[in-house]
């Protein structure tokens, strides 16, 4: 049987059945049912890197668990979404990415380390993703303490956004580290500053120099912050903007990631090019805006 | 107009040698010349040559003992691949240093798996360092009949592993009626001449004359299943690649072999290697694929050199590229050599790994039939599995399914090493058991303690299971494994808990680091068994190892994270770790 893009096809999920569309994921089906099923490594603009496994979910048939944001369902799939051996495993995940990252900055992952009870002090002195923080710009900082290895910067930087390719994983297992050609600072890298790379990463690892600057000077407060939307005037291309300001000083810009436009990804200009409506204390520097 | 191509490359320029090599294997002018842009040309130029860039890293790490940011520069900007991922893809492999050596001596290479360490391995390390040799400790290489197990790394790329000093003296030993290693106990020559006196070439014209699908049939009926881990059948892996009407599909032959506790695929890529060239060829013209790829262990050096002059005298005799034997059908090999990892040995990875790019394995599915190398179909089997292919064709079904059990006919090659008498190669019929295998090794070398069969992937077992015979569905029954075919022995001397410490510590190491229950999981169980192994068991730290387990069994992208805690658990459940308390 060929099934053509618009078909709907039976699926059962947590006992209950149901039709999605063909080529759906577990995880857009599960959405559509009304079951939530926590992610890390995906992201609605990016396609799935299957890394973190926080998805995971029984699909009967299977030996294994199976990762709902990438494994497609097919007719008659039986999935369950929420059964004790799902737990155990995503708390694991959990557990181990708290014991290995600083994730003080990663509120969504506080939540879920609660909900599913995870305990990072049942091990003893863990090795860590120790690191450095890299404060290279005026632009933004690199904390890879923080990092989860999520690929979704890699990516940004290459074929599913910005193809500029600046950054890759580096090394292999346990030591694998984002990273330049031989670490090369950014600046002297072939990075654009696009920040696209900041823009979808999910622990604050990465992170605007001008947050960074607040949360340093223990100045961080989302009581006092504010969000605005705009179209960027850079251009005639009509690209959303989210500035995002504290005190009303600008500290960081986004775009929506469903924005039919940018798919949550800019350029330097509508990302960085803010200092004209900012006092100069903040303003970014070295890199060039002129491409 | 100066003509900027889109990726950018840093100014850091190659020394005149690294150049030189580089230019060699790279044919293709430099991409500002003919003004193409990485849009136009540049991607299809990426796409094309990028799978030169694992050859390129070893030209330059031989060249100059390193790999050079300019060096680096160079290829990647002549291959048009991004320089940072060309970097990461380098950083990948063990056999790559970044670093300039302070001396221009060799790296030797020192295995300290447990089979080594067992056969000394420390002493040769002390004495190599006490010289001023550079030593890396490494994961097992492979040479486990002949410990402690070494390969050096030599500037100049006249890289040794240990065959070519140590002659044939490891000990092969055939089933009867003789089978897979009938030719390697016969054969004087390693040579096209005294392969063919010894029945070479026989098969391939069989399959000439019956066709490709009297070919699948045969082996379907044969019931043959693949020696590499998996055990799929495969005659089914065939005709799945054989119905792809797409008109580029590949066959390639996985000789990674890093399991630690196998060396039988180096032992018969360094003595039967046209063998392998001869059944690849059968399934290049049974299924439709015109081109080979034999990806090899890169410490494996012996059998490279070996593996590359046979194809060279295949080649010149018509037994490789157009018109094969006379017929119209054209077969073309090629070599990849990996660069130090594990995990390249896992098909995804591997192609991954021959494509240019890091080896980490791709989400199944798709399945390589599918969607393989270069994303065609493709036929992956491991070197033994295609011997078998030999054997049927030569002998016939019938034959073939005369030894062995229904269920798991026809012989396997066994790896025995450690507490044996005589460690080495035993070929033997599916259904001997452990403890007939153990005699034909000369027994036991002391008080039997346990025996881990199938490699570090594999299970524990212990005096309780000489009976069981050794075939797949036997295995299965007992929730062991067959794994690679290692057979790892040891005896009541040997402290378990840190045996099981330094297994746990391979899989830390070789994990690609992809996912997260693999890449922190590994590390976590390693903590653990070597606090266990340092200060005993106790209840908590036992339901951390099984909790640990739980996310790498179930949730990992790969078989490595999948299997990274069989030995551990089958090592709890026979109670081995108990004896540790000290
Ligand atoms: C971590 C890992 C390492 C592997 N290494 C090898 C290897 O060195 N050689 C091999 O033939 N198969 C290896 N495999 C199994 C391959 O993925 C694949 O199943 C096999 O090559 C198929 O050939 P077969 O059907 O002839 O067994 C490995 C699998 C994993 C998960
Ligand atoms: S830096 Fe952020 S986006 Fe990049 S891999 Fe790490 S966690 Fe993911
Ligand atoms: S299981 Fe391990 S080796 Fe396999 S993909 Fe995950 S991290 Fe890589
Ligand atoms: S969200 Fe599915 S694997 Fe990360």
């Amino acid at each position: 049987m060929t099934l053509t893009a618009s078909e709907q096809i039976p699926i059962s999920l947590n006992g209950k059945s149901g039709t999605v569309q063909s080529g759906a994921t577990i995880l857009e089906a599960a959405r559509e049912m009304g079951v939530e099923i926590p992610t890390l490594c995906w992201a609605s603009n990016l396609t799935p890197a299957n890394a973190c496994r926080l998805c995971v979910v029984e699909l009967e048939g299977s030996r294994t668990l199976v990762p709902a944001c990438s494994r497609v369902c097919e007719p008659g799939s039986v999935i369950n979404t929420e059964s004790e051996r799902v737990a155990l495993n995503r708390k694991m995940v959990l557990e181990l990415l708290d014991s290995t990252n600083d994730l003080s900055e990663s509120p969504e992952l506080q939540a879920l380390i609660d909900h599913y009870g995870a305990d990072a002090s049942r091990y003893d002195e863990p090795s860590t993703m120790k690191d450095d923080i890299k404060v290279e710009d005026d632009l933004f900082i690199r904390a890879y303490d923080r990092c989860v290895l999520c690929y979704k910067c890699v990516d940004a930087c290459g074929d599913e956004a910005q193809f500029t390719f600046a950054i890759s994983m580096a090394g292999r297992g346990f030591e694998t580290r984002v990273s330049t050609e031989f670490e090369t600072p950014l600046p002297e890298s072939a990075c654009v500053y696009c920040g696209n790379c900041v823009g979808v990463c999910p622990t604050n690892a990465l992170q605007f120099k001008a947050e960074f600057d607040l949360r340093q000077g223990d100045d961080w407060d989302p009581q006092r912050q504010t969000s605005t939307s705009t179209i960027c005037s850079y251009c005639g291309v009509g690209c959303t903007l989210d500035i995002h300001t504290q005190d009303n000083e600008i500290f960081k810009v986004t775009s929506p990631s469903d924005h039919s436009v940018t798919a949550g990804h800019l350029c330097i200009k509508g990302r960085f090019g803010w200092q004209y409506v900012q006092p100069p204390t903040r303003r970014p520097s070295s890199p060039d805006m002129s491409s | 107009m100066p003509n900027v191509p889109d990726l950018k490359f840093s100014d850091v320029v190659p020394e005149p040698d690294e150049r030189s090599v580089i230019d060699d294997l790279v044919s293709v002018p430099p991409i500002e010349e003919k003004g193409e842009r990485w849009v136009l040309g540049g991607i299809a130029r990426g796409q094309e040559a990028r799978h030169l860039l694992l050859p390129g890293l070893h030209a330059l790490q031989d060249t100059r003992g390193w790999i050079s940011p300019g060096g680096l520069n160079y290829l990647a900007e002549k291959l048009q691949i991004p320089i940072a991922e060309a970097y990461g893809v380098a950083t990948f492999y063990d056999l790559f240093q970044f670093e300039q050596p302070d001396t221009e001596g060799p790296l030797h290479h020192v295995c300290v798996d447990p089979i080594c360490e067992m056969g000394n391995s420390a002493s040769y390390i002390a004495e190599l360092r006490s010289k001023g040799h550079r030593v890396h400790e490494s994961p097992c290489l492979g040479q486990c009949e002949r410990p402690p197990a070494a390969f050096v790394q030599i500037k100049g790329g006249d890289n040794r592993d240990m065959t070519e000093a140590t002659g044939r003296s490891i000990r092969i030993a055939t089933a009867d009626p003789k089978r897979l290693l009938r030719r390697i106990t016969e054969m004087q020559d390693i040579d096209l001449e005294s392969y063919e006196r010894h029945g070479g070439y026989q098969a391939l014209r069989l399959a000439i004359q019956e066709g490709g699908a009297r070919v699948i049939e045969m082996l379907k009926e044969s019931g043959l299943t693949g020696r590499g881990g998996a055990a799929f059948p495969t005659g089914i892996k065939w005709e799945a690649v054989a119905r792809q009407e797409t008109s580029t599909k590949y066959v390639v032959a996985n000789a990674d072999e890093s399991e630690p506790g196998t060396f039988k695929d180096r032992v018969i890529l360094e003595n039967d290697p046209f063998a392998l060239i001869e059944a690849m060829t059968i399934a290049g013209i049974s299924t439709g694929c015109e081109k080979g790829w034999i990806y090899i262990r890169g410490e494996y050096t012996t059998a490279t050199r070996r593996l590359e002059a046979a194809i060279d005298e295949a080649a010149l005799a018509g037994r490789l590229g157009q018109g094969i034997l006379g017929t119209s059908f054209r077969f073309d090999l090629e070599i990849r050599c990996g660069a130090g990892a594990y995990i390249c040995g896992e098909e995804t990875s591997l192609f991954n790994s021959i494509e240019g790019y890091r080896g980490e394995p791709r989400s199944k599915p798709p399945y390589p039939t599918d969607s393989g190398l270069f994303g065609q179909p493709t036929i992956i089997n491991n070197p033994e599995t295609f011997l078998n292919v030999l054997e049927i064709l030569t002998y016939g079904v019938d034959s073939y399914r005369s030894t062995g059990t229904p269920e798991s006919p026809g012989t396997k090659l066994f790896c025995l090493s450690g507490d044996v008498a005589e460690p080495g190669l035993y070929e033997a019929e599916f259904g001997i058991t452990l403890r007939e295998l153990l005699a034909r090794a000369g027994g036991g070398v002391g008080e039997l303690q346990a025996v881990l069969l199938g490699g570090a992937a594999g299970t524990f077992v212990d005096s309780r299971h000489l009976e069981i015979p050794l075939t797949f569905e036997d295995v299965r029954a007992h929730d062991m494994t067959l794994g690679s075919g290692a057979v790892m022995v040891f005896s009541t001397k040997v402290n378990l808990p840190s045996v099981l410490a330094r297994f746990a510590k391979f899989f830390r190491d070789e994990s690609c680091g992809q996912c997260v229950p693999c890449r922190i999981g590994t590390v976590r169980q390693h903590e653990v068994l070597t606090q266990i192994s340092r200060r005993g068991q106790s209840p908590d730290r036992n339901e951390l190892l099984h909790d640990i387990a739980t996310v790498m069994t179930d949730s990992s992208i790969c078989g490595l994270g999948q299997t990274a805690a069989s030995a551990v658990q089958s090592a709890i459940r026979l109670g081995l770790l108990e004896k540790s308390d000290t």
